[in-house]
């Protein structure tokens, strides 16, 4: 049953197949056995069983929410009240939130049963899941290579079947780009349609939670749960979330695709260009159309991100100080010194890297050079996409320029790693949704296509998605070992 | 050579909301240590800050009240340096776009009316307390405060001696109770300053280099610290030194002040927009609400007080130097049915005096507008003289009586029946022989003496009018 999406477990279990605990015994004893992916930092066995128990109750009564009895897991940046978010980081080992983000109480709320908290890169920093303080997370495609990141350990989790849906958050591609690397369906929503309340904050303007799954049609059960306002978060939009599985049949004649010509430059691999190729020829089939459309800005994507993003996360981390919670150098001799050793023992490298990057373009001096340019160019960039949905309902391209590549690969070149973003990263610069969907493999790993639409069109999406996934079964493969 | 100060001020004050800027925790002063810290003061992971309207509101309201531009559009910004009482490693402040813009505030000193430029007021999070004693060595930290919402109010380098900065506080001071956007508690910390300090020639145009001092929290320390630091400044440029740019703490106890910081070792504060926050859009809607609700400002009243019930400027000014003052004014008027004078009369000498002695606020006062009115009705119909009247307030002051209640049971009611009065009159002058003979032989002075000895006769009731008109009858030369 491992295999079954959570749109089929729903019906197993109202049609009484099994039950909530069988379901959640049996995914636990599959983490259990695939312990060797590392996907998992936490696993919490006892609260499932008694959460499953509960459903099983609920189910029992009969007016029980959709989702109820459904196992899934959390990202390990969501804040979940009385168990361990670290975060992926040292600092945050033995942290124990007081409270529940929004999106797990939603989930909660929703019946679903949570089995642990998954791995990723520290502090969401990170395009390999290799900076995570509980070690790298290993792809179930290809022992070897890197599952993706941040939301390695999501990505992977849900390749291995060891879940069937999980959490992740997208900041500059780290629920797209894991979910292309590992065969899996990932949806980045708009900025602003799920709170970031109880999210621990890698760069505030860009962060966005989103759904992990096999399909079009479960990312479409998830986001109906996260979706919404939420007066804890500001930033959060007060706007009528749709029934995202509504429209996932209509039919796509019709159907304007874009194709970005700087998506398709000398910089991609050939390999990942026909596979992407196919992709849209199949769309054809499907009655869509295809026209070219241009970014002029593209190229500024990484530069004004790796402004954006560090400036941001230089302020958002300064409350990790050793003085309230969270990693304390033992013995300080004076405050600069819990400071300095508290923090330089709690965070990883990449962590630190990007602290002092955005440190310095904040700094006296370079404010306008830097962060101002990067934001006129964040606006720049916005204006492309918006020119180009002008044109047409979705744009396409690649997610990653390559398939998995290998563990400790790109870990000595920063600027390699960042490249790896090159196509996802200006989606949140602009703040719109997009998706990755399986679109085939290249030498046995997996290849993601990327579609991007417009602003709140996540349902646009889905349904593109979901009649894709009617004609192909990319997304139904499961890795050798994982079956 | 002669030297000129001048002076420019940055006012904190506390507004008066009832949950802090960015969570639903309690402002309440005085609680146990992190009671009133929820996990948005705390600064905990995760967690974000949602802007408290009712900050915004009293914000505008402020710019209103200072005829300033209230900005349609601000933004809030992180000012990010480390500091254990400081939870997030960064304070939401504003920088580039504050609510409130150029304003003004028209200060009186030396009987001359002055006007002190406002250049921007913004709203911003407290921090928390560090707390160095009582820890043997290390510090403790109370986050009750982290998060409280201020107006910090900057002024222009407008202000020339300690006294115009002080006579600038005040109005502030005045201003915000006014508004009710702050409770004005300076031993509390509701309402502090900084103040930037610096000396030129006079008739030198360019300002010298000036010194910030420090979080002071009373209007007498601002002045000596004012006064001090020019003194300091004088000394070192006319030994041919030069003033250093830096922070400045003065210290009451040795009246003195003591660099804190230079320029050079100040922070980058790396202030940029919080993405945690929407930028401010004020509505037209707001705007006149607040516009609606904004109460007489002192200014304004003063004017009226003098205008409408004529008193001098000095009564008006004290008057309505506070809204609950002046209300208290206006409703005694209207409750005892007496004069404007004998009102402002009783308030400014016999309750201020009272209160002040008990160090009193118009509010706490024991004895309320109702019962003062009940005692000044008495004194206009005669029961009593203005004399007894200040033996039944007293009296008042440490009952719940009323006056009636008082001058009944102490028997206190004025002798106005002629017969009895002329009765007393009678056997003084027969016990006085003497004094008559001297009367009659044109000293006049001797009337009062009888006048005196008639009163305490009557042990003060005698109605004076009467006794002045009977003696002067029965002692017709």
């Amino acid at each position: 049953m491992h295999t079954k999406t959570i749109t089929q477990l729903v019906k197993g279990l109202r049609a009484g197949d099994y039950s909530s605990q069988e379901l959640t015994q049996s995914y636990l004893a599959r983490i259990k056995q695939h312990q060797a992916l590392n996907s998992f930092i936490t696993v919490t066995d006892e609260q499932a069983m008694a959460a499953a128990k509960q459903a099983d109750a609920r189910l029992a009564s009969g007016n029980a929410p959709l989702l109820t009895g459904i196992p899934i897991a959390h990202k390990d940046i969501f804040c979940t009240q009385g168990v361990r978010t670290s975060c992926g980081s040292k600092m945050l080992d033995n942290f124990i939130a007081p409270y529940n983000a929004t999106v797990v109480d939603k989930f909660n709320a929703a019946g679903t049963v949570t089995l642990g908290k998954l791995n990723m890169d520290e502090f969401a920093m990170g395009s390999s899941n290799e900076t995570s303080f509980y070690g790298a997370v290993h792809n179930p495609w290809a022992n070897n290579t890197v599952p993706g990141g941040s939301s390695g350990g999501s990505a992977a989790a849900v390749a291995a079947r060891l879940i069937p849906a999980a959490t992740g958050t997208d900041t500059g591609g780290s629920i797209r780009q894991p979910a292309a690397l590992c065969g899996i369906t990932g949806l980045k929503p708009t900025y602003g349609r799920v709170s970031r309340y109880g999210m621990i904050a890698y760069a505030s303007s860009l962060d966005q939670g989103g759904p992990m799954t096999q399909t079009a049609e479960d990312a479409a059960l998830m986001l109906q749960v996260m979706a919404g306002f939420d007066t804890k978060d500001s930033t959060s939009v007060e706007r009528e979330v749709p029934d995202y599985s509504a429209g996932l049949n209509n039919s796509l004649k019709g159907l304007k695709i874009g194709l970005p010509k700087e998506f398709f430059d000398e910089g991609l691999n050939s390999d990942m260009a026909a596979a992407i190729e196919t992709a849209v020829n199949e769309y054809k089939k499907l009655g869509a159309e295809v026209v070219e459309v241009s970014m002029p800005n593209l190229k500024l994507a990484i530069p004004a991100y790796y402004v954006i993003a560090p400036a941001e996360c230089s302020a958002n981390l300064s409350r990790m100080d050793g003085v309230r919670f969270g990693h304390r150098c033992t013995e300080p001799a004076d405050l600069n010194d819990l400071y300095i050793r508290s923090r330089g023992e709690g965070f990883g490298t990449e962590v630190k890297r990007r602290i002092l990057v955005g440190t310095y373009a904040l700094s006296e001096g370079y404010y306008d050079a830097y962060y101002i340019k990067a934001q006129k160019i964040r606006r720049l960039i916005s204006d492309d996409f918006n020119k180009a949905l002008e044109q047409v309902d979705v744009i396409m391209g690649p997610v990653s320029p390559t398939p998995a590549f290998g563990l400790g690969e790109k870990t000595s070149d920063p600027i390699e790693m960042y490249l790896a973003d090159i196509y996802t990263i200006a989606i949140n610069l602009a703040g719109l949704p997009a998706m990755s969907i399986p679109a085939g493999f290249i030498n046995e790993k997996p290849v993601g296509l990327q579609i991007i639409g417009n602003y709140f069109a996540e349902a646009k999406l889905l349904n593109v998605a979901h009649q894709y996934q009617q004609v192909t079964d990319w997304h139904q493969q499961t890795p050798q070992g994982f079956e | 050579m002669q030297w000129e100060t001048v002076i420019g001020l940055e006012i904190h004050a506390q507004l008066a909301t009832k949950t802090k800027i960015f969570s639903a925790a309690s402002t309440a002063y005085g609680a146990e240590p992190n009671t009133q810290a929820c996990a948005v003061d705390l600064g905990l992971p995760g967690v974000l800050p949602v802007l408290n309207q009712e900050a915004v509101r009293m914000a505008v309201k402020f710019g209103m009240a200072i005829e300033a531009e209230v900005a349609d559009y601000s933004v809030f910004a992180r000012k990010n340096y480390f500091y254990p009482d400081l939870p997030k490693g960064y304070q939401i402040s504003q920088m580039d776009h504050p609510i409130v813009g150029i304003g003004h505030m028209d200060i009186e000193v030396d009987d001359q009316t002055k006007r002190v430029g406002v250049t921007r007021a913004h709203l911003e999070e407290d921090a928390g307390k560090s707390l160095h004693e009582d820890f043997h060595g290390l510090t403790g930290v109370d986050l009750n405060r982290a998060g409280t919402p201020l107006l910090e109010i900057v002024s222009e380098p407008d202000m020339r001696s300690a006294k115009e900065a002080v006579a600038y506080m005040r109005k502030i001071h005045e201003l915000v109770q006014y508004l009710d956007i702050c409770d004005g508690n300076m031993q509390e910390g509701s309402f502090r300053c900084d103040a930037n300090v610096s000396i030129r020639p006079v008739g030198q145009e360019e300002y010298g280099t000036r010194t910030e001092l420090k979080n002071i929290n009373s209007f007498k320390f601002v002045e000596k610290a004012i006064n001090i630091e020019v003194e300091r400044q004088i000394e070192i440029i006319e030994a041919g030194g030069r003033i250093t740019q830096e922070t400045r703490l003065y210290d009451a106890d040795k009246n003195e002040t003591r660099s804190m910081r230079s320029k050079e070792e100040a922070n980058d504060y790396r202030y940029f927009p919080d993405p945690d926050l929407l930028p401010v859009y004020i509505s037209d809607e707001l705007r006149a609400q607040v516009k609606a609700d904004l109460p007489e400002l002192p200014h304004l009243k003063r004017q009226r007080f003098i205008e409408q019930y004529k008193l001098d400027s000095e009564t008006a000014t004290q008057l309505s130097s506070s809204r609950q003052l002046a209300d208290y004014f206006e409703a005694l008027i209207k409750e005892s049915g007496c004069g404007a004078k004998i009102c402002s009369n009783w308030i400014t000498v016999e309750l201020s005096g009272a209160l002040n002695k008990q160090n009193l606020d118009i509010s706490q006062s024991p004895v309320s507008h109702d019962r003062l009115a009940g005692l000044l009705k008495r004194i206009s119909d005669n029961t009593i003289s203005g004399k007894i009247a200040k033996q039944v307030f007293e009296l008042m002051w440490n009952s719940e009586d009323s006056a009636d209640a008082i001058i009944d049971a102490q028997g206190l009611k004025q002798i106005t029946d002629s017969g009895a009065i002329e009765a007393i009159i009678d056997k003084i002058i027969a016990d006085n022989p003497g004094q008559v003979e001297q009367y009659l032989s044109g000293k006049d002075k001797v009337f009062g003496f009888f006048v005196g000895q008639t009163m305490k006769a009557s042990q003060g009731k005698a109605n004076p009018g009467e006794v002045n008109k009977i003696l002067k009858e029965k002692l017709k030369r």
